[in-house]
């Protein structure tokens, strides 16, 4: 069962990405995404708590009696986004204040308990840490996806540089909650139509 | 932060709607809201556990945690805080009132995970709520979660037997629905406001 970190990588990123095929961990990736540097910060955010996480519960994945899993998994995420919650307060208190409940939801992101259930708990330290590492890449890139156009429809920037003129009239409405429905709606559906799913693939229907 | 618990309850039904203006809680609002009946028992104890959480929450973070200068323990805390409430309702439940207990049975243990919870109570710390005003939060975070994931599933069942464009189906339409749903409670933004 062990895969190589190439298929690691290109599962977690792509064919079973986390947001648009799990529908895992939206709460946040709908919340966050009208601004691209938001964006980016919840994203490294994650692939550092998934990561870490995986990995450390991989490492005492044989010291855990299995009816206190949960608790224990739980546990050790708390502790890793305190450490970016600090972090961020120490050092960037603007987006900290900007991210405000997000970040410490990431311990409800049902993505790194996925993880955590589904691979580390079985498979060895240095895969889950890859694990980690690619299903926070695959969300990363789904909420830089949405930010891209959220920002520059809502706003006419991208990491807030103004890349068209005074002419442009933002849509407010795509900075709003509305839009944010909107434009998951539409990724989730670009990708069914284009990504085929993994089974799809095995049977030989491309 | 004088603001009347009675707003804040209004509010956070309508204006602030935990899932349509803080996207809250979503995983469970696009898997369970396939039917009304369901839907109606999720967003139950939903309500019920926010509404016990908020409170505990409170007193925990403003008798414990901040004396102590322990704020950046809240997450853990309020995390066990969270699982043994539910845990602990599960018990009390199963024991005096079987009945609630099987219809609302399989949601209980689903609550620790949704982050509507959770949300509430660190809303609550940032924005400095009082006890009447966190209870006031939570009731009425509750009730908008219960309110929107209904009415959802209402119009899931209507559009059951829509001709919907393949990749779309599912969770895609469900988000357009949403969206348009979020779109329809901004026409009530006026009516009270509160950060």
């Amino acid at each position: 069962m062990v895969k190589g970190l190439g298929n690691i990588f290109r599962d977690g990123v792509f064919q079973d990405n986390p947001v648009y095929r799990q529908i895992l961990g939206i709460c946040s990736a709908l919340a966050v995404t009208n601004l691209l540097i938001n964006s980016f910060v919840m994203g490294m955010g994650l692939i550092f708590v998934t990561s870490f996480s995986s990995l450390t519960v991989s490492l005492l994945r044989n010291h855990t009696p299995s009816h206190v899993r949960m608790m224990v998994q739980t546990l050790i995420i708390s502790a890793y986004v305190i450490i970016v919650d600090i972090v961020l307060k120490a050092y960037w208190p603007a987006m900290s204040d900007a991210l405000g409940p997000y970040v410490g939801l990431i311990i409800t992101n049902c993505i790194i308990m996925g993880r955590c259930e589904a691979y580390a708990q079985k498979n060895k330290p240095l895969p889950s840490f890859f694990d980690g590492i690619a299903s926070g890449i695959g969300y990363m890139v789904v909420l830089l996806a949405i930010a891209v156009f959220r920002e520059f429809l809502g706003f006419g920037t991208l990491f807030g540089i103004s890349v068209v003129g005074d002419w442009w009239t933002n849509w407010i409405f795509m900075v709003m909650p509305p839009g944010a429905f909107f434009m998951l709606g539409i990724l989730i559906w670009i990708a069914n139509t284009y990504i085929p799913a993994k089974d799809e693939k095995l049977g030989g229907a491309k | 932060m004088e603001i009347n618990p009675f707003t804040i309850l209004i509010a956070s039904i309508f204006t602030n709607n935990m899932i349509l203006a803080n996207f809250l809680g979503m995983c469970s609002f696009i898997a369970v809201s396939k039917e009304i009946k369901t839907s109606l028992g999720l967003g139950q104890a939903v309500t019920f556990v926010l509404t016990g959480t908020s409170v505990i929450n409170y007193l925990v973070y403003t008798y414990i945690l901040e004396p102590y200068g322990l704020e950046y323990l809240r997450f853990i805390v309020f995390i066990i805080t969270i699982a043994t409430f539910v845990q602990l309702v599960e018990m009390i439940i199963e024991r005096y009132v079987p009945t609630l207990y099987y219809s609302l049975g399989i949601f209980l243990p689903l609550i620790t995970v949704n982050c509507a919870i959770l949300g509430v109570s660190l809303f609550m710390v940032i924005r400095e709520y009082t006890l009447l005003q966190s209870l006031a939060f939570g009731i009425g975070s509750g009730l908008g979660w219960t309110l929107a994931i209904v009415a959802l599933a209402a119009i899931r069942q209507k559009i059951k037997n829509a001709p919907i464009p393949k990749g779309l189906q599912g969770a895609g339409v469900t988000l357009i629905i949403t969206g348009l749903m979020a779109l329809a409670f901004i026409g009530l933004s006026g009516v009270v406001t509160i950060q």
